[in-house]
């Protein structure tokens, strides 16, 4: 296929790019020479450091933990909201103005009021990232619920298949592109919000440590921790992501 | 409206009535597209339903399957209630994500005997393709399985919406022979359409001719119980019959 000759071909700019970037960074710091702009070397030696001694891996793990549970929560929420509204014209009337009025709060409005309504506490902050990512995620799932294939609906009604079985084996299988983009959009939306949701309320994770060096004007160490986070996030697409997305298309290979 | 065969048979089926279907009136956006037509199916009875395209054939299977429920008309089920109903669709409507064999169980209450799909796979070919997904299959093959699946289900009743078109004349045959085996084998019921008279006359006990749209009965023709399923000859020589039909019929002339 031509995408697979494309890719064999130019595979190779995939890694000279990222390094070609390192590079860059480096030569401009030296430059520079300034505080405000340490080089890439410095800042994965304070990444070694922070890895080994520092907080780093404790803050980590956290922070992910938080973004897992704001993931699942708005994926199935968003996900059973969106098919709802994608099945039903009235469901989709009901939660249309509920929708626009979530979509158009900014996220650290809703950060702010759930931590003066429910406290500085960690139920307030993953509450706060989910409902800042729900509404997409039902509005990306219900354009794919719309797209379903009426056809083979009919066909699951004639065959009288249950309800379960046709949303397993029906709905779920075309909606697969639709996940996979709310997913992605997800991922790196969640953990944005989860770092201000942590600078503004919680006295740990990355969003925590981000301000500690905020403070101390710390470039180098904030830099570590936005490197780390990065990492961690694209081996996420690559050990998890990018498999489980082959593994829903096999049936096209 | 409705005339006899040139044979002369009765054109009520002897069997208990499976489905009484009358249709009135079937509007699309204020159009009617079907209708008033009734007919009667008998249980264990093959009646074809040819038309010309686009006179609203499939509109009346999708009726009879209880897809389609606003029209104005009745369904009557005989005894014992609503049948078991297998559904040949125009197109093969598989789940391409799925595989051949995933497609004949999905279709059939969970807890089936798996034995009875397998057989069918067998009959129709599709025993080496079992573990294939369904989208790589060919357009015949697809067709097939559609068949497969609708009788995987032990239906009592089946509905055949042009089902062997698209197949070749060795694999049409070979399908036809399916539909005939499962039906000596038990008494299913079937409603064929098909806009191939040669094909209604070597698989029906009755052919329904329906006018242009909106549909209506324009004959009924019960074929002769010493001809019925007897092939080549005996068909030719119906569907030829039919053919010098006056009228609205003519446009089943062709050859």
């Amino acid at each position: 296929m031509a995408s697979g000759a494309d890719k064999g071909s130019f595979g190779w700019l995939r890694v000279l790019s990222p390094l070609l970037l390192l590079v860059l960074w480096e030569l401009a710091a030296r430059l520079l020479d300034s505080r405000m702009l340490p080089p890439a070397t410095a800042v994965f030696r304070a990444l070694g450091e922070e890895i080994a001694a520092g907080p780093l891996p404790s803050d980590l793990a956290i922070t992910l933990g938080r973004v897992a549970a704001a993931f699942t929560l708005s994926m199935l929420l968003g996900s059973a909201l969106g098919l709802a509204m994608g099945r039903s014209r009235a469901v989709d009337h009901f939660f249309e103005s509920w929708l626009t009025v979530l979509l158009n709060v900014p996220a650290l409005v809703l950060i702010v009021l759930l931590y003066i309504w429910f406290g500085l506490t960690e139920v307030a902050a993953v509450a706060a990232v989910a409902l800042n990512k729900l509404p997409a995620t039902a509005v990306t799932i219900r354009e794919g619920r719309r797209a379903v294939d009426p056809e083979l609906l009919e066909m699951a009604e004639s065959f009288r298949m249950t309800r379960w079985r046709a949303l397993r084996h029906i709905v779920l299988p075309q909606l697969t592109p639709y996940v996979f983009a709310a997913a992605r959009n997800g991922l790196s939306l969640i953990w944005k919000i989860v770092l201000v949701v942590e600078l503004l309320g919680r006295s740990s994770g990355v969003g925590f440590r981000i301000q500690v060096y905020f403070q101390l004007f710390d470039v180098t160490r904030l830099l570590a921790y936005t490197l780390a986070f990065i990492l961690v996030m694209q081996g996420f697409e690559w050990s998890v992501m990018q498999p489980l997305e082959r593994h829903a298309n096999r049936w096209r290979l | 409206m409705e005339r006899h065969a040139a044979a002369g048979a009765p054109c009520q089926p002897v069997a208990p009535v499976i489905l009484s279907v009358e249709v009135r009136r079937k509007c699309f956006a204020q159009r009617s597209v079907l209708g008033p037509l009734d007919f009667t199916l008998g249980t264990g009875e093959i009646l074809a339903i040819v038309g010309p395209s686009g006179c609203g054939k499939t509109t009346l299977l999708r009726i009879v399957g209880g897809l389609d429920r606003a029209y104005d008309g009745d369904l009557v089920w005989g005894e014992p209630g609503p049948p078991r109903i297998g559904t040949v669709f125009q197109t093969p409507r598989l789940l391409p994500w799925r595989t051949v064999r995933q497609n004949l169980e999905l279709a059939r209450p969970s807890g089936s005997d798996p034995a009875v799909g397998d057989a069918l796979l067998r009959t129709l070919g599709l025993w080496p393709d079992r573990d294939a997904y369904a989208a790589k299959l060919s357009v015949g093959m697809a067709r097939r399985l559609a068949i497969a699946r609708a009788f995987a289900i032990d239906p009592d009743l089946v509905l055949l919406d042009e089902p062997f078109v698209s197949l070749d004349e060795a694999m049409a045959a070979q399908a036809r022979q399916v539909l005939l085996d499962a039906w000596r084998r038990r008494p299913i019921s079937a409603l064929l359409v098909t806009h191939d008279l040669e094909e209604a006359a070597s698989l029906a006990d009755r052919i329904l001719l329906l006018s242009s749209s909106p549909a209506r009965v324009i004959h009924t023709l019960t074929i002769p119980p010493d001809l019925r399923r007897a092939g080549g000859t005996a068909a030719a020589e119906l569907a030829e019959s039919l053919r010098r039909l006056p009228g609205d019929a003519h446009f089943f002339g062709g050859t």
